[in-house]
């Protein structure tokens, strides 16, 4: 069972024997659906180690701008890279599928750079089985055998703080708990790099702060973290890093302290004031 | 996990298809495939029939009990190994286009005319079949056909054309053509109160007659003779000819035709073997 | 009307003697559509589930045909079996006409289209939802077919359960491949339409009765299972 310490992926990738995918690269990313372009142009470097959270109003593209980090949706121009390797079939044809893809039988691109990464939704998208089968799942996508799989999706969810379920049904647990669920899923492959999509938007107070904590686990634990949020206050305690977007550019990136102290840009000093950024 | 579950289901799934087929997969008892009629198994003739001849010989039989139009073409295809139907014109065809082997008699009842005791064409004691035929006509009483091709549907063509008339322009008014089987035409009978012809042993049987009831009979034309013909191996190779041969001669000799003599329905015997 | 009344009478009596050639029956019958629907949950499941999930040339055509030949008639069914097993057509060799195997392949044919046609339903709305986490895990194209297939079970367990529904009440597919021989491929409905062409309706209509109780009784035993399941481990 993996210490909780500062870790940095580098020290893991070696551990694992294969080359990390970090840094993710994101080169004059374009993105237009319906007609609009949601995403101009936008050029970010993530590395391994600080927190990262995206910020901005509703509408920013933020949501947008996680899924094609994630290979979820492919940019209409532009390109991903991941550890300077070109992001599966991200270069051919450009164009985007906005809403989705259907499986073709050509498969998935990047998978192997898929399986290094996790991704947890607003709302979290359990399966209909018990809270450790949930957590297992993953494992066993990747092959390993049940009985091993079995434990260490228990340790998963001892470290989230979830054993006393793990027979439950996913799908009874509250919200705060399947959202810790969908955390413990996603930290049992040991990934390195997890994308939060404003995670705890449906919760209450006391289920963010739980959510909040494991995230700092995780962390912790050697895993980069990509965040999204409108929520100032979230972003202050979690932030190490901040990008700030606004329809659909990136307007300011800095360290966090920064960011809030002094920020460069007024849309970003009008958003920290708590006021509409129109 | 669901790999484990499909192939716990699939398992046994085949292996039932696999005890349910026959052939090198089951140890087979010798058996023949009849292609016969409904009379002779709705009146629980062969229920009566083959348990003889199986506990003499060792053969069992399965009947496939159909009109006679889809019996012949059973017994063409070589879908079966012996042929029993009661329309000897069809018989003989068959026989001289090469399915069959030889035609033999076995036995023969009659078929009668049956109508609601009420009687609007006003049958009752005729025994001129056709005369009988021309009244319904003349009365536009509802008549039910079998309208199947079956032995008993030309046999009614028969009388019809012996009457001098055509009853298909009336299809749909009085004529009634059901399509079907002698039981569900005689339902049809019973239900709509209509007159229909039938064989004798059918009838008999018959369970819901209402109040319908035999009002034509005796008409040396309403003779119903019954054949059977082995399905030629020369034709179908994989026909059990040596088993379907054993069963007509068994069919035909004393112990057989005795068999037949002797069945009974509510005391009445219902076929009168004929065999040379 | 009264016939009613003796029909449950008769009914009872049957099962309550035991009757030899009413378990015989009840038991080709269950045999040979079990079979059927198990057979065609093992090919429409993952049919019907592809059909959903992946884009292939004619998809659109394969999901309408499925649509539509939910809808085929019994007797059409077993008309083509027939031929195709006769010994005059293309499986004649096989010598499988007139026998339950032959019974079993026409209700097969029968009850896949509903099978997949209500398994692809399922698996789209399932795969509305799943989509992007599935993808976010990694899961390959067949992988992610299998995980959809069973988490929507209960749902299928219903589709399934329709396509019994429609084996074994059909009279026209196995009258004809059958040849409703007796002690062999002599069914419920098969035995019914014999009795009433025998005027022997009280009879026909218990056996009715009987074979009602009997969809009854899997359905209850099914959903029950289901229920069971439910609770343990959802």
């Amino acid at each position: 069972m993996p210490e909780p310490r500062n870790v940095t992926a580098r020290d893991r990738a070696s551990g694992l024997g294969g080359a990390t995918i970090l840094p993710l690269e994101l080169e004059g990313v374009v993105f237009e659906a319906g007609g609009q372009t949601l995403i101009h142009a936008l050029s970010a470097r993530f590395n391994a180690g600080p927190r990262t959270i995206v910020l901005g109003p509703n509408g920013a593209g933020k949501s947008l701008l996680l899924r094609l980090c994630h290979g979820l949706l492919r940019p209409s121009r532009g390109r991903v890279i991941w550890h300077g390797r070109q992001d599966g079939h991200g270069q051919q044809d450009g164009h985007g599928h906005p809403g989705g893809e259907r499986l073709d039988r050509a498969g998935q691109p990047g998978r192997e750079t898929r399986r290094r990464q996790a991704m947890v939704f607003q709302r979290p998208v359990l399966l209909r089985r018990s809270a450790l089968a949930n957590v297992a799942y993953p494992l066993a996508l990747r092959g390993m055998a049940r009985a091993e799989a079995r434990a260490r999706a228990a340790e998963a969810l001892a470290r989230a703080g979830l054993d006393g379920l793990a027979g439950r049904p996913a799908r009874v647990l509250s919200g705060g708990e399947q959202q810790r669920l969908a955390l413990a899923r996603a930290w049992v492959t040991e990934p390195e790099i997890l994308f939060l999509d404003e995670p705890t938007a449906s919760l209450d107070p006391a289920a963010t702060r739980a959510v909040e904590e494991l995230v700092l686990q995780i962390h912790a634990a050697g895993t980069k973290i990509v965040m999204t949020t409108h929520d100032l206050g979230q972003a202050r305690r979690l932030a190490e890093e901040v990008l700030f977007l606004h329809q659909g550019r990136l307007i300011e990136r800095s360290p966090a302290a920064a960011f809030f102290a002094a920020p460069r840009t007024p849309e970003a000093a009008t958003f920290i004031k708590g006021e509409l950024v129109i | 996990m669901i790999q484990r579950l499909l192939v716990a289901r699939a398992l046994p799934a085949l292996a039932l298809i696999a005890g349910l087929a026959p052939g090198p997969l089951r140890a087979e008892t010798p058996a023949i495939t009849l292609a016969s009629t409904t009379s002779t198994e709705n009146s629980g003739l062969f229920a009566h029939l083959l348990p003889q001849f199986t506990q003499s010989t060792g053969i069992a039989v399965r009947v496939v009990a159909v009109g006679t139009g889809q019996a012949l073409r059973i017994a063409r295809n070589g879908d079966a190994d012996v042929l029993l139907v009661h329309h000897r014109p069809s018989e003989e065809a068959f026989v001289a286009e090469g399915y069959g082997v030889r035609r033999h008699d076995v036995m023969y009842n009659d078929f009668v005319l049956v109508g609601p005791r009420a009687d609007p064409a006003r049958l009752r004691g005729l025994d001129d079949a056709a005369a009988a035929l021309a009244r319904i006509a003349a009365a536009r009483a509802p008549f039910a056909s079998r309208g199947d091709d079956s032995g008993t549907h030309k046999k009614e063509l028969d009388l019809w054309a012996a009457a001098g008339l055509d009853p298909s322009a009336a299809s749909g008014s009085w004529y009634r053509e059901t399509g079907s089987g002698m039981g569900a035409t005689l339902n049809a009978a019973t239900g709509m109160g209509a007159y229909a012809l039938s064989d004798r042993a059918t009838w008999l049987a018959f369970r819901n007659k209402g109040d319908v009831e035999v009002l034509v009979e005796g008409d040396p034309r309403l003779f119903n003779p019954y054949g059977v013909i082995l399905v030629n191996p020369a034709r179908h190779p994989h026909v059990h000819a040596r088993e379907g041969q054993a069963f007509i001669d068994w069919l035909v000799s004393d112990p057989g035709q005795a068999a037949i003599a002797a069945y009974r329905l509510d005391g009445r015997q219902l076929f009168f073997p004929n065999a040379d | 009307m009264d016939d009613f009344g003796h029909a449950f009478a008769l009914a009872f009596e049957l099962i309550v003697r035991l009757d030899a050639d009413l378990l015989e029956i009840v038991g080709l019958s269950l045999q040979v559509s079990l079979t059927a629907v198990g057979l065609a949950a093992l090919i429409g499941l993952p049919l019907g589930a592809a059909v959903a999930l992946f884009r292939f040339p004619g998809r659109v055509a394969v999901a309408a045909l499925l649509n539509a030949f939910m809808g085929l008639p019994p007797v059409v069914v077993g008309l083509i079996v027939y031929l195709a097993l006769s010994r005059a057509g293309p499986l004649g060799v096989l010598g499988l006409l007139f026998t339950p195997a032959a019974m079993i392949a026409a209700q097969c044919l029968l009850v896949i289209p509903i099978v997949a046609a209500l398994t692809a339903q399922t698996v789209a709305d399932l795969h509305e939802e799943y989509d992007e986490a599935l993808r976010s895990l990694a899961a390959g194209p067949g992988q992610a077919l299998l995980t959809l297939l069973w988490d929507g079970r209960h749902s299928l367990l219903t589709a399934v359960l329709a396509g019994f529904g429609r084996a074994v009440a059909e009279v026209g597919a196995v009258m004809i491949v059958g040849g409703n021989i007796n002690h062999a491929t002599r069914v419920m409905t098969t035995a019914i339409a014999l009795e009433t062409s025998k005027g022997n309706l009280a009879l026909a209509l218990g056996l009715g009765v009987i074979l009602i109780v009997l969809a009854l009784t899997i359905n209850l035993a099914a959903l029950a299972l289901r229920d069971v399941a439910r609770a343990q481990h959802a």
